[in-house]
Order: C-alpha cells, then sequence, then structure tokens
C-alpha cells in the first residue's frame, strides 16, 4: 500500500513531463496505474466478507509513535476503488478537457498528487499519517481549484477553499491528538478498539466536537457550505473528482471511520442529523434555484452530503447500510454528470440552463451517459440511487426518535434532488434547440468514456445489486459498524412504508419540475427574505481579521522605538520584580543607612547631577551633568579600595564627555531637548520607577546575604604563586580571566571598527 | 554605605530607563551612560564596600595585608566600563550618521524600515533638508 500510494505521488513528478512530450496521449498514459490499481483492488472485493485486512507499517518518527501506517479494510478499499477508479477516468477526461492547453502536464501534476493524498487519507492508520494527508488534500485542491490562477474569481474560491478546509484541519488535528492521548497510541486500529473509553471520557465532548469541526468543513456542512459552490471555478475534471467523488467524502469518511469509538451517544446523533439535515434541506432548495449545470450539481453534492452525514448520526445497522449505498451511488452518479456538464460545456461554450436545449441529437453518447446518471440521481429503479434512497428511508424511519420526522425533510430533499436531475438532464438534451457560443457535436471517446461508464455501472450495480452488496456494501458497513455484517440489498422489497415514501418523492420532485419557475421564484423570494449568505459573511469575516492584524500590527510593532523599548522593559521589570516577590526575595526590613558624612554628600552630588540631566534643557549641559554623576561615581571607587578602577572610570568618563560634547556641536541646535511626550510622559515616568524600584530592591536583597569571600580571597592567595603579579585586580584580569579580556578586546575593536567605518561611508550609500 | 547606594543606583536606573524612553536620540544616548554606570555601582555594591586598602600584594610577600577589597568585582568593572565605552562610541557615530541620512535626532521620525502611519509622511532623502530642524 506504500508502494501504492507512494507511486501514485511519483506519477505527479512524472506527469509535467508526459505532459509536454505526448500531449494527445498523456491522460491515457497516466491513468494506467490507476486503473490497474482498481483492477487488483476489485479483485481483493471479490473475496466480501472474507477480504484480507492488509495492513503496513513504516517507522516515521518512532520517538513520537508515529508510523507510516495503511491499513485496508472494507471502508477504506471501497473509498480507494472509488478515488483510483473514478480517477482514472477522470485523468482520461482531463486529456480530453484540457486538449492543447500548455498547462495540462501541470494540472495532471496536480490531479496526480490530490490522487495520492486521498489515497493515503483513507488508507492511513496512524492519526499523524491521517492528518498528514488531510491537509495534503486541501493544499493539493488549492492548487487544483486556483489552477486558472490568473483570474481573481478562481484565486479568491481557492484561497476560501484552503482556509475553510485548512482551518478544520487544524482543529481536527488537536482532536486527533486528544484522541491519540486518551487512548495512549497514535494508531488508529488500536484506538478503534477502545470503544467506550471514549464514550465515557470527560473530554469526549471537546474530540467530538473537534474532530467535528474537521469534517463537517470538509464535507462542507451547514454552515460551512459555501465554499463547496465557489470551488466549482476550478476546470470540470477537478469539480468531477474532488468535489463529488472524492475530497468533500473525506469528512464523511472520518465521520464513518471514527464511528465505533465516538459514535452512539446523544451529542454524536443529534450533532449528526441536526446538521446533516439541515445541510441536505439547504443544499436541495440552494440547487433548484441556480440556472448553472456545475452550480446545480455543486448544491446537490452539498444535499447529498448532507444524507451522508445525517446518516451517519442515526448509527443504526440499517441506517449504515444506506450510508455506504448512498455513498457509492452518489460518487457514481456525480462523478458522472459532472464530466457530462462538462463535456456539454466543452462542446457549446456555456452551462446556462436557459441557453442549452435539444443537444440529444447532436450529443447523443453524452446524452445518454447523464441521463443514466441523473436516472441514479433522481433515484429512479432499477438504479443504484434507488436503492440508495430506499435504504436511505427505512433508516431513517427505523431510528428511535424523530423518525417520521426525519424521513419527511428527506422526502423533501430527494424530491429537490430529483427536481435537480431534471434539470440537468431534460433541460439542456430535450426540447428545441438552441444557438449556443459553440457550434456542438458529439464529444471525443475521452470525455464521454468517465460518463457513460460511471453511469452505466450505476444501472449495472443496480441490477446487480447483489454483487454491489457483498463485494462493497458489506465489508464497508462491517468496518463501520466494528463486527461483520452481512447487507443484502433488494431493488424490490414489497410494498413497505419506504416504497411509498419514494413513490410520494416521484410524484413531488416531478410536480416541482414542472413548476420549476414558479418554484425557483418563490425560493429566491425566500433568499432575499432571509438574507441569509454565508458567502458574504465571509467576506465580512476575512476583511475584519485583516483589520485585527493591522490593528495588532499597530499597536504591538507601531513603528516607535520607544514604545518597544518600554515593552521591553516594562516586561523585564514585571517578570523579574514578581520572580523576586513570589521567591520572597524582598527584604521585609530596610536597614539604616550606615554613612558617615562624605557618604551622604557623594550620595547627594550623584542625586543632584542625575536630577540636573533629567531637567536639564540643553544637550551640553544634561552630559556635564553626566560627567559629575561619574566623577562621584570615580570617588566611591577611589574610597572603597580599587583605585584602578577609578583611574578608568575617571579617563573614560572624562573622554565620554569631550566626544559627545564634539559630536553635539556638530548637531544641530537641539530645541526644545525635552520633547513634548505629552501623557505617554506619565507611562514613561511610572516604567522607570519601576525599574528603580526593582534594582533598589534586588541591591538590597544581594546586600541581606551572607557574603561569601571565598572568589576574592581565593584569587588574592594565588595572584603571587601562579600569576607573578602584584596587583590582584591586573592579575585576574590579564590572567585568570584572560580569555574573558580577550574577547572584550574583540568587542572594542569591533565597535571601533564598526565607527569608523560608519564615519567613513559616502553619504546616501545605505 | 551599601543602603544608601542601593538607593542610589535605584534613582539611577530609574533615570537612565526614563532617558532611554525618550524621543530624542541624544538623550536616548544619555540614558545609556546612565545605564552602564548604574551596572557598574550595583556590581560594587553587591561585592561589599570597606574602606580598605586595595587588594595588591607588598613587595616580597605573597599575600595583601588583611584586610583588603574584594577584587573580583573589581575586575569584572573594569571589563565593563571598557565594553561600554566602545558600545557608546558606536551609538554616538551611528547616531550622527542617522543624523546626516536622515536629517534628524527624533526616533519617532527614523522610519525609513517601517510603513508610514495614517497621515504620516515619510520624507524622501532629496528633501531632508526641511526637516534638519530636530525635534517637532
Amino acid at each position: 500500500m506504500f508502494a501504492l500510494v507512494a507511486s501514485v505521488f511519483a506519477q505527479s513528478f512524472l506527469a509535467p513531463i508526459i505532459g509536454r512530450r505526448m500531449p494527445l496521449r498523456a491522460g491515457w498514459i497516466l491513468a494506467l496505474l490507476p486503473a490497474s490499481a482498481t483492477a487488483w483492488l476489485v479483485t481483493l472485493a471479490t473475496g466480501g466478507l472474507d477480504q484480507p485486512v492488509l495492513r503496513e507499517s513504516l517507522p516515521w518518527i518512532p520517538a513520537l509513535d508515529v508510523f507510516l501506517s495503511f491499513r485496508l479494510d472494507g471502508l477504506a478499499l471501497l473509498f480507494s476503488v472509488l478515488i483510483l477508479g473514478i480517477g482514472a477516468l477522470v485523468v482520461v477526461y482531463s486529456g480530453g478537457y484540457l486538449k492543447g492547453d500548455p498547462r495540462l502536464g501541470r494540472f495532471l501534476a496536480f490531479m496526480s498528487a490530490f490522487m495520492g493524498s486521498m489515497l493515503g487519507l483513507v488508507l492511513a492508520d496512524n492519526v499523524v499519517t491521517l492528518f498528514v494527508f488531510w491537509e495534503l488534500t486541501s493544499v493539493t485542491s488549492f492548487l487544483l481549484i486556483g489552477f486558472d490562477h490568473e483570474d481573481a474569481r478562481s484565486r479568491r474560491s481557492a484561497l476560501q477553499a484552503l482556509l475553510v478546509t485548512g482551518g478544520g484541519g487544524l482543529a481536527l488535528l488537536a482532536g486527533l491528538l486528544l484522541m491519540a492521548s486518551i487512548g495512549g497510541t497514535h494508531e488508529l486500529s488500536e484506538l478503534l478498539l477502545l470503544g467506550d473509553r471514549f464514550r465515557e471520557h470527560p473530554a469526549y465532548t471537546a474530540v467530538l466536537a473537534l474532530v467535528l469541526l474537521g469534517a463537517f468543513t470538509k464535507s462542507a456542512q451547514f454552515p460551512f457550505h459555501f465554499w463547496l459552490p465557489n470551488a466549482m471555478d476550478a476546470p470540470t475534471p477537478v469539480s468531477a473528482y474532488l468535489h463529488s467523488a472524492t475530497m468533500v467524502k473525506a469528512g464523511v469518511y472520518l465521520v464513518a471511520r471514527l464511528h465505533p469509538i465516538l459514535g452512539g451517544t446523544e451529542a454524536w446523533i443529534w450533532t449528526l442529523v441536526g446538521f446533516g439535515g439541515a445541510t441536505a434541506l439547504l443544499g436541495g432548495i440552494l440547487a433548484v434555484r441556480q440556472t448553472d449545470l456545475k452550480r446545480i450539481l455543486a448544491y446537490t453534492t452539498v444535499a447529498a452530503l448532507g444524507q451522508l452525514v445525517l446518516l451517519a448520526g442515526l448509527g443504526t445497522a440499517q441506517a449504515l447500510q444506506a450510508f455506504v449505498v448512498t455513498l457509492f451511488a452518489h460518487s457514481l452518479y456525480k462523478g458522472a454528470l459532472f464530466m457530462g456538464a462538462g463535456a456539454v460545456d466543452h462542446e457549446t461554450g456555456t452551462r446556462e440552463l436557459s441557453s442549452l436545449g435539444g443537444l440529444r441529437s447532436l450529443m447523443p453518447i453524452t446524452a445518454v451517459a447523464v441521463g443514466l446518471a441523473a436516472l441514479s440521481n433522481a433515484g429512479l429503479p432499477p438504479f443504484l440511487g434507488f436503492i440508495g434512497k430506499e435504504e436511505l428511508y427505512t433508516g431513517a424511519l427505523g431510528s428511535q426518535a424523530y423518525g417520521q420526522g426525519i424521513a419527511g425533510v428527506m422526502v423533501a430533499v430527494n424530491a429537490l434532488l430529483l427536481t435537480a436531475a431534471g434539470l440537468v438532464f431534460v433541460k439542456p438534451f430535450f426540447g428545441a434547440q438552441v444557438a449556443t457560443p459553440r457550434a456542438p457535436h458529439e464529444a471525443p471517446v475521452s470525455l464521454w468514456l468517465g460518463p457513460a461508464l460511471l453511469g452505466a455501472l450505476g444501472l449495472a450495480f443496480g441490477v446487480f445489486h447483489g454483487l454491489a452488496g457483498d463485494w462493497f456494501v458489506s465489508p464497508a458497513v462491517s468496518s463501520i459498524v466494528g463486527r461483520p455484517q452481512a447487507v443484502t440489498l433488494h431493488l424490490w422489497k414489497g410494498l413497505d412504508p419506504a416504497l411509498l415514501l419514494s413513490a410520494v418523492t416521484v410524484a413531488l420532485g416531478v410536480a416541482v419540475f414542472s413548476a420549476w419557475s414558479r418554484v425557483k421564484a418563490g425560493f429566491d423570494r425566500l433568499g432575499t427574505w432571509l438574507r441569509f449568505d454565508s458567502d458574504r459573511g465571509w467576506d465580512r469575516g476575512l476583511v475584519g481579521l485583516v483589520q485585527v492584524a493591522e490593528w495588532q500590527t499597530r499597536a504591538i510593532q507601531g513603528g516607535y522605538l520607544r514604545t518597544y523599548l518600554r515593552t521591553t522593559l516594562a516586561f523585564v521589570t514585571l517578570a523579574v520584580g514578581l520572580t523576586l516577590v513570589f521567591r520572597g526575595g524582598l527584604v521585609a526590613a530596610i536597614p539604616l543607612p550606615d554613612a558617615t558624612l562624605a557618604h551622604w554628600i557623594l550620595a547627594g552630588l550623584i542625586v543632584a547631577a542625575v536630577a540636573t540631566t533629567l531637567l536639564a534643557h540643553t544637550a551640553t549641559t544634561a552630559i556635564l551633568a553626566l560627567g559629575v554623576v561619574g566623577l562621584a561615581i570615580a570617588l566611591i571607587f577611589l574610597l572603597f579600595g580599587a583605585p584602578d578602577v577609578a583611574i578608568t572610570q575617571l579617563m573614560v568618563e572624562t573622554l565620554i564627555v569631550i566626544i559627545v560634547a564634539l559630536v553635539l556641536f556638530r548637531l544641530p541646535r537641539l530645541t526644545p531637548f525635552r520633547a513634548s511626550l505629552g501623557r505617554e510622559r506619565v507611562f514613561n515616568a511610572v516604567v522607570a520607577l519601576g525599574f528603580g524600584a526593582l534594582i533598589t530592591a534586588i541591591t538590597l536583597a544581594l546586600i541581606a546575604l551572607p557574603f561569601d569571600p571565598f572568589l576574592g580571597d581565593e584569587f588574592a592567595r594565588l595572584s603571587v604563586p601562579k600569576g607573578h603579579g602584584r596587583n590582584v585586580v591586573n592579575v585576574i584580569l590579564v590572567d585568570f580571566r584572560a580569555l574573558d579580556t580577550l574577547g572584550e578586546i574583540l568587542v572594542v575593536s569591533i565597535a571601533g571598527l564598526g565607527a569608523f567605518s560608519l564615519l567613513r561611508m559616502r553619504r546616501g550609500a545605505r | 554605605m551599601e543602603v544608601l547606594l542601593a538607593f542610589v543606583t535605584g534613582l539611577m536606573g530609574a533615570a537612565s530607563v526614563y532617558l532611554l524612553l525618550s524621543r530624542h536620540v541624544v538623550r536616548m544616548l544619555l540614558g545609556l551612560i546612565l545605564l552602564s554606570n548604574t551596572a557598574n555601582l550595583l556590581i560594587f555594591v553587591a561585592g561589599r564596600l570597606t574602606e580598605t586598602r586595595p587588594p595588591l600584594v607588598p613587595p616580597g610577600g605573597v599575600l595583601p595585608e588583611v584586610p583588603f577589597a574584594n577584587p573580583v568585582p573589581q575586575a569584572l568593572i573594569l571589563t565593563a566600563i571598557v565594553i561600554s565605552f566602545g558600545l557608546l562610541a558606536f551609538a554616538l557615530v551611528l547616531v550622527y550618521r542617522g543624523y546626516l541620512e536622515l536629517g534628524t535626532v527624533d526616533s519617532d521620525r527614523m522610519r525609513v524600515a517601517e510603513p508610514p502611519l495614517p497621515g504620516q509622511r515619510i520624507l524622501p532623502p532629496e528633501v531632508q533638508g526641511e526637516a534638519r530642524s530636530g525635534c517637532r
């Protein structure tokens, strides 16, 4: 399996080369791998419930319990077949759709990369691996939706899809990691055995919310449904593949996959049923409002995804069976319908219902293919879609509470889906011929092969529903339920309530279809009245986000040096000060200073000089006052047995005063020297006083500690025998800490070099 | 004396921070000088003060005569003085060069690398002349 996923990714690197060398055959060539892989998977599937469960694990980051593990069970097999099988057809289709386009190679590369990501996602058996592939599908779909990157609308849609699904992905990551920490392992198959441990864990609600946020964004559930129709800006092969058969099913897949450990609780049931039902109804209504072929299909996809989520929420064996059949049927017919719509668009140059009509005789094969898929979509016998719908009704009616209500909503949704299917099939292909931007003729084989095959399969699996049940549905349902479950599908189950509901659905659907323009107008009015538009809300949210970011940047990085300094200093003061307070470093009682008159005079001199510096109106006064401070400090050094230091201090202070004064002479007359800061001055004073208080507190704490003279005594003892010097301070500098002094010399040299080059640099050179 | 100096260093620290937070780069420079003096004095006090002999070994002796001043902070301060002098020299030249290039000593107006504020006009280098009036 690792080899399979890797080779699909490898193919994405080959695609540009093949696309450039053999543009006409690239689609066919690149379809070989997924097609043969599909064949292999189907041979596995023929085993029915006895299918082997394959597992493979490669160490990735073993220290963190992250493995590239893959596992192929019934559910993964069904999804893999859909991904690779439909993928192969879509790749062929892309070759025809983008014929003559120089970007074909790049397109096929993105497609292959997406296929690999999706395959990895459904096969992944490690939560980290799962997440990585999950995000890869978001990234590759971003590339595909934004394929026409010169079009602003495409860019916006691509970004929207990426942000919505990627943001949900982050929530999913948190949920998955939480799950892993509850279960004590990152391996999905081991987690799935833990069952009630999750449902009874206090963090269950958090896990559920995070995981569902990921699944709902990916599967375009209300209120995140808006990105999916916008993603229709992508080239049609992308819509056919990502937005019907695969990527949007990833969220549904996740819900089904985690059903054994998260499912069955009240929270699970009502969240999924509520959001799924709302999404289904909203999708159905919005679908009927559209006049663009692809947008109709997009909203029917939203509706179908809502139904799937609802079924997964109900969670009974019957509902899960309906889930798998509906999923299977939907992937087949929706892929076919999108490709058929794309073929119509490609041949006629338009997707608007009003400019299409009577294509039946001009594009007979496409018409048949779309017709087969549309009938399955409409849920008419003997198509697989019909079985799915029957199962759906039986499942809904069988649920514990509100079963009839749910079934009623589903009838409405299915009637709307039937209407939509009618719109897609009847409007373009029947009626009078309408002049279109391009003169239509039958699409080439690469364009009709996919829809025809998928449409025919929808019929074949409906007729031979035994095979579909044994090969795909039973193993998949068993995986979701967590124990072997044999499923038998029926076209005819006798006169049961489900059949009655089907009859109502068809009647209602046909009625809506025949009164379409009036229904559409009614829904339009409803829409204007409700003024509900997630898409515009999204725009506003994005603008708001940018504004918040701008405000935050201005607040934190305003570009004022003093703001940065103030923040830094205030933070240091608080951090050190709080540590001092909490670690008990504060001195309780301040001892009285035992200072002589000379000491008091020195201290007074410093205070007066500092005050003069602060209050000075000219820079010259200030630097002179500062010189007095330095001088007083030199006197303190002298007084307390440090003549060397005092001499150095005296020299350096003198130099500083002279040099600064010289530079001040070259600067303009600086008036006013104390630039007005207004209210800010108060903040500055508070920070400054806090910092000063901190220094006093630290000094007091230091001198309250018992003094250990060891180091000084030791240096003094070793000075003559080891350092051969009589001045202990000098010996420390040039001998015991010679490396420090070397570093100091280096620093001063570099500062000197820097100053020198700054002075010699040409004016204006930056 | 140590207790007295604890308060003196505190005052110096407060004053240096206040100067550093100024708009005027020369005042910031003064704050820098004062801050290094504060740090040096703090180190000196931490090594304890005794009005006594410097740590020198008399000729012919092996040990300095007790009591002698703690030599460790003295060595540290010597290093610190020289380094802060180097830093100051560099900062001073930077201020001067900044004035030559940007025509101002107001740090608020040294915004070449920053986005313009709402309503703020960034003066291009050609028209620096009119800005050469120091602070607003």
